[in-house]
């Protein structure tokens, strides 16, 4: 009976081993996927920053003898209508789109994750009066009441920041509530409040730091979505105005010449799409390495 | 049942009334005297006076916004300053186009995201689940409004399969003019429908029932099929009713791209001309129209799914 015995122990080991090599591979591959996000949005950042020393000075320097040019050495994305440079009106886009959405992603989750951390915590009628204001904002489709606010405070960059803050904190708020209530019930809350820290101590030393692992691993796809708000916004003519360069705004412009000259609209999209992508990856590795998932908060 | 749908209606209410203050309370936050801005140019002070009559706004705020809510009930919104035609008839005309649009990309983002889902969640984290996240991270990535423009390029420019822009007439044309906005907007939509599909099929597979299934010698096809499907399928529901808002939001971008008659392109058009009741009307029924899917989505889940009534 024993060969039985060393047997099923060589089974077992050997599910073990596989299993280990599994998760580290698995650990490696998170590791891989956010540190690529970082490489990517990280290349994007210092491109934009330092465009100007590189030899991409002035998005909207026009050369009437160079226009509508294909890509090529000298300019790599070509030449729109004006013969500026589209590689350049791109990196300096970048700076109006990302931080517009770093901007807008950190100010609501600032504000929704207290908001949010603070409803949970205590409860009754400021529970109710945020909870309502979160379903309020969410039953509107984003756009249509980003729209709605932009077209009081006017439209254009300052209407569209106003818009996406007043529509972004609310998933935070509820994402953080419902976190809070767990949270809330765990030893170490009741512990602090039985030790009688005051309630600041308790939410912001031992309650905000367990929130802000979801909260961050949304941000990264919220973040790729208020950029593509911006540029959506751009491209329907109620975010920022030409000839300002913005990734929606160069789109929206090479539309006309889809036909003669694709890559004034399409290129620009696929930095869009690179950048994107660069943050959602980010957010995969940091949810792998945190143990989160919080794909359902959309 | 009835007891749940109560409830549910209940339930309901507070945020219905919330949606409709910030409706009304939009035309009293403008900075400045919302009739001068709609009348621009033409803003004498005997027609900035004949239109504050004609929209009420010389009357105090609590009847305004008790006319506003009676006028809504009969989808009665007043007149279009910029078409200058009632708004109610207009919002009707317009949103057969819209749901038809919304019907047609639900189905085109459902054959996109239900089979890669399902394919995902059974090869979870082997190269083919891999290879199916890297596609949603590029679809979600990709800026609708650009992706409408690829689409035009290839299928309309390229290969004249579809018309660039505009709404064809008569039933063929008419589909084949929604064909490229509603592919556009199933893009933009499948790869959130892909990860919470994949999440709740993963959820089910792992299930004791379906555990029970295959104790008791149940081929692998039909334990998906009868088994994890039936069950994940019911979970698409609450997917796309929690989407819904999502959904709308490509619909008004795609709208503008293609240029089709629908709700979303009438709300950028009134909103570059300053057309403020309009853009309440229009902010009120996209607000209704969620709330009233997700009632609906709710009712049906509990219908399907008893557990959810207890």
């Amino acid at each position: 009976m024993t060969w039985i015995k060393e047997s099923y122990h060589r089974t077992i080991s050997e599910a073990i081993k596989r299993l280990r090599g599994r998760a580290k591979s698995e650990r490696r591959w998170s590791s891989m996927t956010l540190w690529l996000g970082v490489a990517i949005v990280g290349i994007m950042i210092i491109l934009s920053l330092s465009a100007g020393w590189i030899g991409f000075e002035n998005p909207n320097e026009q050369d009437l003898n160079a226009t509508l040019l294909r890509p090529s050495i000298e300019h790599p994305f070509g030449t729109d209508e004006l013969g500026r440079d589209i590689f350049t009106r791109i990196l300096h886009g970048a700076r109006i789109d990302l931080s517009f959405g770093l901007i807008t992603t950190y100010a609501s989750l600032i504000v929704g994750m207290l908001l949010g951390a603070l409803a949970g915590y205590f409860g009754g009628a400021f529970d109710t009066i945020v909870m309502r204001a979160v379903d309020t904002v969410i039953s509107f489709p984003y756009i249509v009441l980003i729209l709605a606010i932009a077209s009081v405070v006017g439209a254009g960059l300052f209407g569209a920041y106003i818009g996406v803050l007043a529509v972004s904190w609310a998933l935070y708020a509820r994402l953080s509530r419902g976190e809070m209530l767990v949270l809330r019930e765990m030893q170490y809350m009741m512990a602090a409040d039985t030790l009688g820290f005051p309630v600041r101590r308790i939410i912001f030393k031992h309650a905000i730091p367990n929130l802000l692992r979801s909260n961050l691993v949304f941000s990264m796809s919220d973040i790729v979505l208020n950029i593509l708000t911006l540029a959506a916004l751009s491209y329907l003519g109620l975010g920022v105005r030409p000839p300002t360069a913005e990734w929606g705004s160069i789109i929206a412009q090479g539309q006309k010449y889809l036909r003669t000259a694709w890559w004034i609209s399409t290129l620009p999209g696929i930095v869009v799409v690179f950048v994107g992508v660069g943050f959602a990856l980010i957010g995969d590795g940091l949810a792998d390495k945190l143990g989160e998932d919080v794909t359902g908060a959309f | 049942m009835f007891a749940y749908i109560g409830r549910r209606i209940v339930q309901a209410i507070p945020v219905l009334i919330t949606v409709t203050l910030v409706a009304f309370a939009l035309i009293h936050l403008i900075p400045g005297d919302p009739v001068k801005i709609m009348l621009a140019s033409r803003a004498t002070p005997e027609a900035i006076a004949t239109v504050r009559h004609q929209l009420g706004l010389d009357r105090p705020l609590p009847i305004q916004y008790v006319r506003f809510l009676l006028g809504a009930l009969r989808m009665d919104f007043g007149n279009s300053l910029f078409l200058r035609a009632p708004i109610g008839p207009i919002l009707r005309q317009r949103a057969l186009v819209s749901l038809a649009l919304l019907c047609y990309s639900i189905l085109v983002s459902l054959v996109i995201a239900v089979p890669l889902a399902i394919l995902s969640a059974i090869r979870r984290n082997r190269p083919t689940d891999h290879i199916v996240r890297m596609f949603s991270t590029f679809a979600f990535a990709m800026p609708a409004f650009w992706t409408g423009l690829l689409l035009v390029l290839f299928f309309s420019l390229r290969l004249k399969l579809f018309p660039t822009s505009g709404l064809g007439s008569g039933p063929i044309n008419y589909i084949r003019s929604l064909t490229l906005p509603s592919i556009t907007i199933g893009f933009y939509l499948a790869p959130v429908l892909l990860r919470s599909l994949r999440a709740s099929v993963i959820e089910t597979l792992i299930a004791e029932f379906v555990e029970a299934a295959r104790a008791r010698g149940l081929s692998e096809r039909r334990v998906l099929f009868k088994h994890v499907l039936r069950n994940s399928l019911i979970a698409m529901i609450t997917v796309l009713g929690i989407n819904v808002g999502f959904l709308i939001s490509g619909a008004v971008v795609i709208e503008n791209i293609f240029a089709l008659p629908g709700l979303g392109s009438l709300l950028v058009s009134s909103i570059l001309a300053r057309d403020y009741p309009v853009i309440q009307a229009l902010t009120l029924v996209f607000g209704i129209t969620v709330i009233v899917v997700n009632l609906l989505v709710d009712l049906s889940y509990a219908a399907l799914d008893p557990r959810v009534r207890l």
